[in-house]
C-alpha cells in the first residue's frame, strides 16, 4: 500500500500537469483570467483546480466565458452550446449533453489514464528490473571477460612455458645428439689413438721378441731329470698332414655327437610333447562330445570352421600315423585339429562362464531369492504352526491333567478315598468291558443265526414261489381259453417283478433288524430264534397282502410308490419293534448286571 | 661339522689334488703335500724361491709351482720324489704357467704376452704361440681336455686360435668382431666357445668348434658392459652378469636371451627368502642355527656368534655408492657361478657387497637373498650338491643349501680371517685358507 501512495504522488503531479497546460492555453487568451473567476468548474478535479475555475467565470465574463467555451468545444468536435435555432440562446440541452459527454470523456481520460498509469508503473518497474538484470548481467560479463582475459594469459603463459620446454627438449636432444656425437667421436680417436699405440706397442714388442728370443738365450731352457711317458701311454705321433686330417675328423666327430646327443634329446622331448598332447587331445575329445553338436553349430555360425571338421575327422582317421610322421607333415594337420578344439574348448568354457555368471545374476535379482523368501514364509508358518500344535498338546495334556487331578481336587482331603473311586471305578469298567464282550458274543451268534435264516427264508421263499407257479399252472390250465384270464395271465411277470422289488424291500428291511438285533443281546437263543421266525414271517406276511394288493390294483402303475408306502407301513413297526425290545433289552441288561454283581 | 688343526700357509696357495687324495700347500718356498683324510705330510718340495703360483697336474701325479718373479717353473712328482724338472724362461720373463690338459705339458706365457711356450715333459719338443693376447682370460681348454681356444692380437684385432692339445696343432683360427676381445670361455659340452668383448661394450659372441660364428647377443649400447660370464654345467645357458646389475640369461638352442635377473636394493616380493646375518651375544647359548664346535667352544666364547634371521620382506640391502670417476666401478655383477647340479645360479651384485642373490634356474626366479654382516670375498658351489660355501673376510664361513643356511664359527685360536675356500672334489671338506694359515673343514653327513 506504502507503494501504492508513493506512486500516486505522480499522478497528481501529472494532473496538476495537465492542468497547468491548460492554464498556460489559457494564459495565452488575455481574456481568461476574468472567465475564470465566473465559471465554476462542474468537475471537482482537485482542490487547487477548483480554486483556479473559481477564477475562470464570473459575472461580468460568463458571455465571454460561453462563447471561449462554446468555441473551444466546437473545435473538439462537439455540437455547439448555443441553440442555432433560436440564434444566441444557450441550449442547456446541449450545455448538458455536452457536460456529460465532457464528463464520460473524463472518465475514460481517467481509466485510461489509471491503465497507462499501471502500465508505466508496470514498465517503471519492468525497467527496473531489467536495468537491474542489465546491471548484473554487465557485471557478470566484465568478470567473465576477466576470467577471460587471466585464461588467456595462463594459456599465453602455459604456451609460452610449453614452447620453452619444447626448446629446452631439443635443446637437451641436441646436446644428447651432441654428447652421442661426441663420445663416437671420441670412441673412434680412441680406438684410433689405442691402434696407433698397439701398432707401437706390438712394434715394440717384436722388436723386443727378436731381442731377448733371437739371442739364444741360454737361460731359456728346461732341465729334467727324465722324461716322463705320455698318459695315454703312447708316443707323441709326427705332425703330418695325415694328422690334420685327423684332427678334423675328430672334431667333426666331436660336434657331431654332440649334435646327436642334441637331437636325441630333442626326439626324447619332443616324443614326451607328444604324448602329452595327445593325451590331452583325448582329454580333450572325451571333455567335449556331449557339447559337441551344440559347438559345431555354433562354429559354423561364427567362424566356419566346418571345413576344419572334415580335417579333423581326416587327421583322426590316420591318427596313429599322424603321431609319427615327421613334423613337418603333420605340422599343419596338428596345429589345425590343436587350434580347433582349442576353440571348442575356449567356447564351452567361455559358455560355461556365462551360464555361471547369469546364474549368479539370476540368483542375485529373482528367482532364488524369490523362492528363498518363499521357503522362509514355508518355514515361518511350518514353525508357527508346530507351536500351535505344542500348545494345543499342552493344553490337551493340561487338561487332561486337571480332568485326571478335578476329582482330587474336589476331594483333596482324603486321596485314599480318591484311590478307592479309582478302584472302584475301574472295576466297574472291568464289569462293564465284560459285559460288553458277552454282548457282542450273543450279537455275533445272532447275526449268524439271522444269516442262516435268511437262508432259510430265502429257500422257503423260492419253494413257495414254486409252489405259487405250479398253482398259477394249475388254473391256468383249468381256466378256458378267456380273455380276462388271458389278462390275468400276463400279471405273473409283474407280480414276479413286485416280487423282486419286495426282496429289495427286505434287503433294506433287514439291517434295520440287524441293528436291533444287536443290540437286543440278552435274550437267550430260544427265545430269539423264536422272534427272529417271527419276524420274517410277518415281513413275508406283508408282503404277501401287497402282493395282493397289487394284484387285485393293476392301474397302481409306480411299483416306487408303492414301496414307499410300504416302508412307511413297516418302518413304524419295526420301530416299534426296536424301541419294544430296547426297553426289554434294558430291563434285560439290568437283570443281568444285578446278577452279575457279586 | 670339524676342524682341522691350523698349518702355515703362504700366498694362500692351497690346493686339492684333482682325484682328491693329496693337499698341496705353500710355505714360502716350500711345498708342502699332505694326505687328505690323515693331513700327515707326504713329500715335501723346496723350491728355489718364494712360490706364487701352484697347479696339480689332471693325473695328480706332478704339481708345478711358479715363481713369476724369477721365471721360473719347478715341477714336482708325487710318485719320484727325487724326479725334478725346472723351466726357466729367462729374460722373456713369465707371467702365468699352467698345465695342459694331458699333465704332460706346461703352457707358460712369457712378459708382454710376447709369446706362450709349451713345454713338454714327454720329449724335448718346445713349441710356440706368438701373438697371444693380455687379456682376463685368454685360455680356455675344453673340459674334456681335447681343444684349447686361445685369444690373440695380431694388427690390432682379435683372433682365436683352435688348437688340438694332443698335439698342439692349430686347427681354426678366425678373427672376431670384437673391438678388445676381454675373454673366451667353453662351453662345458667342448662344442661352443663363448667370446666377450671389453666392458666397454656390451657384445657375446659364441662360436662353434668349428669356427662358425653361432650367435652375436647386445643388451645394450653405450654404458659399461659385461663384467662376469658363467656357463651352467649342462651348457644350456650363458649366464651374463653385466655392469648395469642385472644378469642375463641366454639359451643353448636360439642363443637369445631367455631373462633378465635383476638385482635392487630394496625386496619386496613376499616369496623371496632372505637370511640376514645378525650378530648375538656370546651370553646367549642357544645353538638353533650354529654347529656347535665341541672342539671350537672355549675359544668361540669369547668371540662373537651370529646366525642368520628371517628377514621381513621389504628389505633394503646394505649399498654402497659406487665413485664414479674412476675405473672399474664397483657396480654390477662381479662374480656369478651355478650350482653343480644345474639348479641354482649364485650371484653378487658388487655394489650390494654383502648380499648373495641365489637363483632358481628352473623357474628363473629369485630364491634366498643372503645378506651378510661383512663383505663377501668368495663363494663356491659344492662339487656334487647344491650347497654353497661364502667366506666374508672374517672368522666365520657359512653354508647355504635348501634346507637353510648355517653361520660356523672357526675355532681357531687367534684370528682366523677365512679370505678364500676351497671344496675337495667329494665334497666332504673344504680348505679354509687365510692370510698365513688354512685349516680343513670336514663337514658331517647329516648336513648333506
Amino acid at each position: 500500500m506504502g507503494d501504492w501512495r508513493t506512486i500516486t504522488v505522480p499522478t497528481l503531479s501529472s494532473d496538476s500537469k495537465n492542468t497547468s497546460w491548460h492554464t498556460s492555453e489559457k494564459k495565452m487568451s488575455p481574456s481568461n483570467l476574468n472567465v475564470q473567476q465566473v465559471l465554476r468548474s462542474p468537475l471537482p478535479l482537485s482542490k487547487s483546480a477548483h480554486i483556479f475555475f473559481s477564477a475562470f467565470c464570473t459575472e461580468e465574463n460568463v458571455e465571454q466565458c460561453l462563447s471561449y467555451l462554446n468555441r473551444e468545444l466546437t473545435t473538439l468536435g462537439f455540437p455547439s452550446l448555443f441553440a442555432e435555432s433560436k440564434g444566441k440562446e444557450l441550449s442547456v440541452v446541449s450545455v448538458l449533453n455536452c457536460m456529460y459527454e465532457l464528463l464520460a470523456l473524463q472518465g475514460k481520460n481517467l481509466r485510461a489514464q489509471e491503465e497507462v498509469e499501471t502500465q508505466h508503473l508496470k514498465l517503471g518497474s519492468d525497467m527496473d528490473h531489467l536495468q537491474n538484470c542489465y546491471a548484473k548481467l554487465k557485471e557478470q560479463l566484465e568478470t567473465a571477460r576477466r576470467e577471460i582475459v587471466g585464461l588467456q594469459e595462463r594459456d599465453r603463459q602455459l604456451q609460452c612455458k610449453n614452447r620453452n620446454l619444447h626448446q629446452l627438449l631439443k635443446n637437451e636432444k641436441d646436446e644428447v645428439q651432441k654428447l652421442q656425437n661426441i663420445i663416437a667421436s671420441r670412441a673412434t680417436q680412441y680406438n684410433h689413438d689405442m691402434k696407433r699405440k698397439e701398432r707401437d706397442y706390438n712394434k715394440l714388442k717384436e722388436r723386443l721378441h727378436q731381442l731377448v728370443m733371437n739371442k739364444k738365450d741360454k737361460k731359456i731352457a728346461m732341465d729334467v731329470l727324465n722324461y716322463v711317458g705320455r698318459v695315454d701311454g703312447k708316443r707323441g705321433a709326427w705332425r703330418t698332414g695325415k694328422t690334420e686330417a685327423k684332427n678334423e675328423e675328430e672334431m667333426y666327430k666331436v660336434l657331431l655327437s654332440e649334435y646327436e646327443q642334441r637331437q636325441k634329446q630333442l626326439l626324447v622331448e619332443n616324443a614326451e610333447l607328444k604324448k602329452v598332447l595327445q593325451q590331452m587331445k583325448k582329454e580333450i575329445i572325451s571333455l567335449l562330445p556331449p557339447q559337441k553338436p551344440k559347438l559345431k553349430d555354433r562354429a559354423e555360425d561364427g567362424i566356419g570352421t566346418v571345413l576344419s571338421d572334415v580335417e579333423e575327422e581326416v587327421g583322426e582317421l590316420n591318427k596313429e600315423n599322424m603321431w609319427e610322421l615327421s613334423c613337418e607333415t603333420a605340422r599343419e594337420q596338428l596345429t589345425n585339429s590343436i587350434r580347433k578344439q582349442w576353440r571348442m574348448l575356449k567356447n564351452h568354457v567361455e559358455k560355461l562362464d556365462n551360464q555361471v555368471s547369469r546364474v549368479h545374476s539370476g540368483d542375485l535379482n529373482n528367482k532364488d531369492v524369490i523362492s528363498r523368501k518363499d521357503h522362509e514364509l514355508e518355514t515361518e508358518k511350518l514353525v508357527l504352526e508346530i507351536q500351535q500344535c505344542k500348545e494345543m498338546i499342552k493344553t490337551q495334556q493340561q487338561l487332561l491333567q486337571q480332568q485326571l487331578t478335578s476329582p482330587s481336587d474336589d476331594d483333596d482331603t482324603n486321596p485314599l478315598l480318591k484311590d478307592c473311586y479309582l478302584l472302584e471305578e475301574r472295576e466297574r469298567l472291568q464289569e462293564e468291558w465284560k459285559l460288553f464282550r458277552e454282548q457282542k458274543k450273543n450279537f455275533e451268534r445272532e447275526r449268524r443265526s439271522f444269516t442262516e435264516a435268511a437262508i432259510r427264508l430265502g429257500l422257503e421263499r423260492r419253494a413257495f414261489e414254486e409252489d405259487r407257479g405250479a398253482w398259477l399252472k394249475q388254473q391256468f390250465f383249468s381256466m378256458t381259453s378267456d380273455r380276462k384270464n388271458c389278462e390275468h395271465i400276463k400279471s405273473p411277470p409283474s407280480a414276479f417283478l413286485g416280487g423282486s422289488g419286495q426282496d429289495n424291500q427286505l434287503a433294506n428291511f433287514r439291517p434295520q433288524q440287524k441293528k436291533s438285533n444287536y443290540l437286543l443281546s440278552v435274550p437267550t437263543s430260544s427265545e430269539f430264534c423264536k422272534a427272529t421266525q417271527h419276524t420274517p414271517e410277518n415281513s413275508s406276511s406283508g408282503a404277501m397282502l401287497n402282493k395282493t394288493n397289487e394284484d387285485k390294483k393293476p392301474n397302481l402303475s409306480g411299483r416306487e410308490s408303492s414301496k414307499q408306502k410300504l416302508s412307511n407301513a413297516s418302518s413304524p413297526d419295526s420301530q416299534e419293534d426296536f424301541y419294544s425290545l430296547c426297553s426289554l433289552l434294558q430291563t434285560n441288561l439290568h437283570i443281568e448286571h444285578m446278577d452279575n454283581l457279586p | 661339522m670339524n676342524f682341522s688343526e691350523v698349518f702355515k700357509l703362504s700366498s694362500q696357495l692351497c690346493k686339492f689334488s684333482p682325484d682328491g687324495k693329496y693337499l698341496a700347500s705353500c710355505v714360502q718356498y716350500r711345498l708342502v703335500v699332505r694326505d687328505v683324510n690323515t693331513l700327515q705330510i707326504l713329500q715335501l718340495y723346496t723350491c728355489l724361491d718364494q712360490i706364487q703360483h701352484i697347479e696339480w697336474s689332471c693325473d695328480s701325479l706332478f704339481i708345478l709351482c711358479a715363481m713369476y718373479k724369477r721365471g721360473i717353473v719347478q715341477v714336482w712328482s708325487l710318485e719320484q720324489s727325487d724326479w725334478h724338472c725346472k723351466i726357466d724362461e729367462g729374460s722373456a720373463g713369465l707371467v702365468a704357467s699352467c698345465w695342459s690338459p694331458d699333465g704332460r705339458h706346461i703352457l707358460n706365457t712369457t712378459e708382454f704376452h710376447l709369446r706362450i711356450t709349451v713345454w713338454s715333459l714327454c720329449t724335448k719338443s718346445v713349441s710356440y704361440i706368438k701373438y697371444p693376447k693380455a687379456c682376463q682370460q685368454g685360455i680356455a681348454f675344453t673340459k674334456d681336455g681335447r681343444y684349447m681356444a686361445l685369444a690373440e692380437r695380431r694388427d690390432c684385432k682379435d683372433y682365436i686360435s683352435l688348437f688340438v692339445c694332443s698335439d698342439w696343432q692349430l686347427l681354426r683360427h678366425f678373427d672376431t668382431e670384437t673391438q678388445d676381445l676381454a675373454g673366451i670361455e667353453w662351453a662345458p659340452n667342448g662344442c661352443v666357445l663363448a667370446v666377450w668383448d671389453t666392458c666397454l661394450e656390451y657384445k657375446v659372441l659364441l662360436y662353434s668348434l668349428d669356427g662358425r660364428l653361432l650367435s652375436t647377443y647386445c643388451a645394450y649400447e653405450w654404458s659399461l658392459g659385461i663384467k662376469s660370464i658363467a656357463w651352467s654345467p649342462s651348457s644350456q645357458f650363458l649366464a651374463i652378469g653385466s655392469y648395469d646389475e642385472k644378469v642375463r640369461i641366454l639359451n643353448h638352442v636360439t642363443w637369445k636371451k631367455i631373462t633378465e635377473l635383476e638385482h635392487p636394493i630394496t625386496i619386496s616380493s613376499t616369496k623371496i627368502i632372505v637370511y640376514k646375518e645378525v650378530e648375538k651375544s656370546p651370553t646367549v647359548e642357544t645353538e638353533r642355527l650354529a654347529f656347535p664346535p665341541t672342539k671350537a667352544l672355549a675359544s668361540s666364547l669369547f668371540s662373537t656368534k651370529s646366525k642368520y634371521d628371517i628377514a621381513q620382506v621389504p628389505v633394503s640391502l646394505h649399498h654402497i655408492k659406487p665413485v664414479a670417476d674412476r675405473a672399474n666401478p664397483r657396480i654390477g655383477i662381479g662374480m656369478l657361478a651355478f650350482s653343480s647340479d644345474n639348479c641354482f645360479l649364485a650371484t653378487r651384485n658388487d655394489n650390494l657387497p654383502n648380499a648373495i642373490w641365489i637363483w632358481d634356474v628352473q623357474k628363473l626366479k629369485l630364491f634366498v637373498v643372503l645378506e651378510q654382516l661383512c663383505a663377501i670375498h668368495l663363494f663356491e658351489w659344492d662339487p656334487r650338491q647344491a650347497r654353497l660355501a661364502i667366506c666374508t673376510g672374517n672368522s666365520k664361513v657359512y653354508l647355504w643349501s635348501q634346507a637353510g643356511c648355517v653361520s660356523v664359527q672357526v675355532p681357531m685360536e687367534g684370528d682366523f680371517h677365512v679370505l678364500s675356500l676351497c671344496w675337495h672334489s667329494t665334497g666332504n671338506s673344504m680348505a679354509l685358507l687365510s692370510k698365513e694359515n688354512f685349516c680343513v673343514c670336514y663337514l658331517d653327513k647329516e648336513t648333506k
